[in-house]
C-alpha cells in the first residue's frame, strides 16, 4: 500500500513539475541559482592546497615564504537593485584551502532574474552577526576568537614559515579577526576589520557562478608592506596589526568573471 | 558461493514478502530496540551532529553486545587480553603504561588511547596517525594486529560461533546467528560510541553548576591567550566540549623522527612527526602523555610547551620562539595552567555504571 501511495506521489510531482513550467510567461523574472567559486592565486600563479608546505612565495618585503594553512569567512553575500531593493542572503561560507573544501558556495536561496547594481559579500562577519550568535559548524571547526577579546569568530588563518634574517624557517601565524585593544581589559575598545568587497554590476538571466579570486601576496603589500620578521605571530591581540591586515585585504579580492 | 545464494534468497524473500501484505510470521522475528545516543546539552548547543553510519543504527542489544566483546578475553588468541585491557575505564579507556604489552609479551611503540566522545570525530580518522576510517573499521585492527592480541578473525568468529552465549546476543542484535567480523565490529563501535564524557567541572562551570577558583580562571586565560599558552587553536575552546580538533600536527617533540606518525601513511615528507590532537578532557585519569607516551606528568607536558620545544622541517607554524624552546611561562601561568587542564577531567565518566564490566 506504502509504495502505491509513493509511485502517485511521484507521479503526482512529476505532473505538478510540468505544469508549472508551462505556465511560466519569459518575461516575468524567474528564480535561479547562485553559485560562488573561490580561487587564490600568488601575484597571478594560481595556488592550491598542493602548493603547500613548501617555501615557493616571496612576498612584497622579499620574504621567502610557504604556506601550511589558509582558510577565510565569507558572509551576507548581497544583490542590489537599482530601485534600491537588496536581496541580503543571511548565511556564510568557510573557505578552507587546505582541505579543498568549501572552495564553492551555494546558498540556498535562489535570486529572481533580472538587472542588479553590484553584487557584494563581507570578508568575515559584521558585528551583528559575530557576536551573541552561536554556529555549531564553525565552533566544531575550532573558529572561535576567545572570550576574553570579545569572543565571536576569526575572520582569516593564514599559516605557514618564512625565512627570518638570519636564515631560520620561522613560523608565522596571519590571523585576521575584528581588532581589539585588551590595554584597559576587561574594558575593549574594538575598531571594524570586516570589509565589504564588492564585484559590481550583473544581469543575471540564468543559474550563474561568480568566479572569485584571493591575490593571497595582496595580504602583505599594499598599502602596507608587510615585515613578517616584525609581524609574524601573536597577530590577534595586536589592534595595530589587525587595522593593518584589514587595510590590505582591500585589494585582495576580485572578479575573475562569471558564467551563465 | 554459499553465502550469496544465501544474500540473493533473502533478497527474493523480502520483496516477496514486502509486495505482498501477508503477515510475515513465518520467521523468527527481530526487532532490536533503538537507543539513540544520549547527547549532552553542551554537545547539542555547541558543535555539529556526531557521526552515526546508516548502516548501523545504536540499539540497546548491539551496545551491550558491544560491551560484553569489549570486556571479553575471548578475542585475543590465548584468552588473556580485551580491549579493555589497554582501554580501562579507570583510566578514560586507556593504560597506565607508556607502551601496551600485547598477549606475547612484547610491547609496541605507542601511547594507548583514551576512548571518549569519538562519534564526535568528525573525520573518523582513528589512531595516533589516522590510518583507519571509522570506529567499525578500527575495531578489526586489534585482533589481528600480532603485538597486541594476535589472533585471526576466523578463530574469533568460531569461537564466538561455538559459544553458549554469542549466536543468541548476535541474533538479538543482528537478526543473524551468523557471526561475522563485521556484525563483531559494528557491536564494538555501538558500545564505543556511547562512551561520552560530558560531565568535567568545567563541564558543570559552563551550564552554571560550578565556579573556577581563580587559579582555574587564570589557566583558562593562559590556555586562550596567543602571547601565552595559545593551546585552544588546536586543542579547543569552551564554545567546543571536544578539546580536541583531531587534526594532526608536530607540536615540537622531536628533531628528527623514528615514528612519522601522520607522514608514514600518507606518503608525504611534510607531513612526518604529525600526530593528532588529543582531547585534554580526563587528563587526570590518561597519564603518560603524547604517542609515545613520553611525559609522565601535566608539568612535564607544560614545560615542553614552555620551554622545550624542538625545531623541525615539519613542526607547527603556532609553535613559538621554538629557538628559546617555548614561551616561557611564568611558574605561577604554568601552574594555573594545570589547574585549569585538570577541571577538564570527568570522574563520573570513569565511574559510569554502564561502562564498567
Ligand atoms: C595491547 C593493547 C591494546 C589492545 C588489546 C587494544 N588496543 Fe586499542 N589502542 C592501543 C594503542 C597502543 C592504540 C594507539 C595505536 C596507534 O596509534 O598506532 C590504540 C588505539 C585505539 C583506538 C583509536 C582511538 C582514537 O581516538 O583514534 C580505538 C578506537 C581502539 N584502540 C579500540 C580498541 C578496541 C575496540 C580493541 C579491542 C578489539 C582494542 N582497542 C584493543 C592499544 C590496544
Ligand atoms: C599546533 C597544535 C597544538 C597546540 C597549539 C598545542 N597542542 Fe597540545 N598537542 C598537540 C598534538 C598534535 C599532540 C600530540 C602530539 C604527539 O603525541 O606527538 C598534543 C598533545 C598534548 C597533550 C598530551 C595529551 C595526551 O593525552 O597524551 C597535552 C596535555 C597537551 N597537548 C596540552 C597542550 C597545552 C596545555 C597547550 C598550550 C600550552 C597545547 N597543548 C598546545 C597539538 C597542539
Amino acid at each position: 500500500m506504502k509504495k502505491i501511495i509513493a509511485l502517485f506521489s511521484i507521479i503526482f510531482t512529476i505532473v505538478s513539475c510540468s505544469d508549472d513550467d508551462n505556465n511560466t510567461p519569459n518575461n516575468v523574472p524567474q528564480n535561479v541559482n547562485t553559485t560562488f567559486n573561490f580561487t587564490h592565486n600568488w601575484d597571478g600563479t594560481a595556488v592550491s592546497s598542493a602548493d603547500f608546505n613548501n617555501i615557493q612565495f616571496t612576498n612584497a618585503n622579499g620574504e621567502e615564504m610557504s604556506i601550511e594553512k589558509l582558510r577565510y569567512l565569507i558572509s551576507n553575500v548581497t544583490f542590489y537593485k537599482s530601485n534600491g531593493e537588496t536581496i541580503v542572503i543571511d548565511g556564510y561560507n568557510l573557505i578552507d584551502v587546505t582541505n579543498d573544501s568549501e572552495l564553492t558556495y551555494t546558498p540556498n536561496i535562489d535570486i529572481p532574474t533580472g538587472s542588479y547594481e553590484n553584487v557584494s559579500f563581507t570578508f568575515g562577519f559584521n558585528n551583528e552577526d559575530n557576536y551573541n550568535n552561536n554556529y555549531p559548524d564553525l565552533n566544531s571547526a575550532l573558529w572561535n576568537v576567545p572570550d576574553m577579546m570579545g569572543g565571536g569568530y576569526h575572520y582569516m588563518q593564514l599559516e605557514g614559515k618564512y625565512i627570518n634574517t638570519i636564515d631560520v624557517e620561522t613560523g608565522y601565524a596571519y590571523h585576521a579577526i575584528r581588532a581589539v585593544n585588551m590595554s584597559n581589559a576587561p574594558d575593549l575598545l574594538f575598531q571594524d576589520t570586516f570589509f565589504t568587497v564588492n564585484l559590481g554590476p550583473v544581469n543575471i538571466t540564468n543559474n550563474i557562478s561568480f568566479n572569485i579570486e584571493m591575490n593571497i601576496a595582496e595580504w602583505f603589500k599594499n598599502p602596507n608592506q608587510w615585515d613578517l620578521n616584525v609581524l609574524y605571530n601573536m597577530l590577534m591581540p595586536n589592534f595595530d596589526a589587525q587595522v593593518m591586515i584589514y587595510e590590505n585585504g582591500q585589494n585582495v579580492f576580485s572578479l575573475k568573471n562569471i558564467s551563465q | 558461493m554459499r553465502s550469496k545464494f544465501l544474500y540473493i534468497s533473502c533478497l527474493i524473500g523480502l520483496i516477496y514478502t514486502s509486495c505482498t501484505n501477508e503477515p510475515a510470521d513465518n520467521y523468527v522475528s527481530y526487532s532490536p530496540t533503538p537507543q539513540p545516543l544520549n547527547i549532552p546539552p553542551l554537545f547539542e548547543e555547541n558543535i555539529i551532529a556526531p557521526v552515526l553510519p546508516i548502516d548501523n543504527p545504536q540499539t540497546v542489544e548491539g551496545i551491550a553486545l558491544g560491551k560484553k566483546l569489549f570486556f571479553d578475553p575471548i578475542l585475543s588468541a590465548d584468552n588473556t587480553q580485551a580491549c579493555a585491557s589497554c582501554h580501562a575505564p579507570q583510566n578514560a579507556f586507556t593504560d597506565s603504561a607508556r607502551f601496551s604489552i600485547g598477549i606475547d609479551g612484547i610491547a609496541g611503540n605507542r601511547n594507548s588511547m583514551p576512548l571518549f566522545n569519538m562519534a564526535w570525530n568528525y573525520d573518523e580518522l582513528f589512531f595516533w596517525d589516522g590510518r583507519v576510517f571509522s570506529l567499525e573499521h578500527q575495531a578489526i585492527e586489534p585482533v589481528t594486529n600480532p603485538i597486541e592480541m594476535h589472533n585471526t578473525w576466523e578463530v574469533v568468529v568460531s569461537r564466538l560461533q561455538q559459544s553458549n552465549e554469542y549466536p543468541e546476543l548476535f541474533q538479538a542484535a543482528f537478526g543473524n546467528q551468523t557471526i561475522t567480523k563485521e556484525l563483531a565490529t559494528k557491536a564494538i563501535a555501538q558500545f564505543e560510541r556511547t562512551l561520552i564524557s560530558a560531565n568535567s567541572k568545567f563541564d558543570r562551570y559552563l551550564l552554571g553548576e560550578a565556579t573556577l577558583t581563580p587559579e582555574e580562571q587564570n589557566g583558562l586565560n593562559v590556555f586562550m591567550d596567543e602571547t601565552r599558552g595559545d593551546c585552544f587553536h588546536c586543542h579547543g575552546n569552551p564554545n567546543n566540549p571536544l578539546w580536541t580538533d583531531n587534526i594532526f600536527h608536530n607540536n615540537g617533540l622531536d628533531a628528527t623522527f623514528t615514528d612519522l606518525g601522520l607522514g608514514e601513511i600518507s606518503g608525504d615528507p611534510t607531513d612526518n612527526g604529525k600526530f593528532k590532537s588529543p582531547s585534554l578532557r580526563n587528563l587526570a585519569f590518561t597519564a603518560p602523555y603524547m604517542h609515545d607516551g613520553r611525559f609522565n606528568t601535566l608539568d612535564e607536558v607544560i614545560n615542553h610547551y614552555s620551554e622545550g620545544l624542538v625545531d623541525s622541517p615539519t613542526i607547527d607554524p603556532l609553535m613559538k620562539k621554538v629557538d628559546e624552546g617555548g614561551v616561557h611561562l611564568t611558574p605561577q601561568d604554568k601552574s594555573d595552567l594545570k589547574a585549569f587542564l585538570l577541571t577538564l577531567s570527568d570522574p563520573s565518566f570513569i565511574n559510569n555504571p554502564d561502562f564498567q564490566n
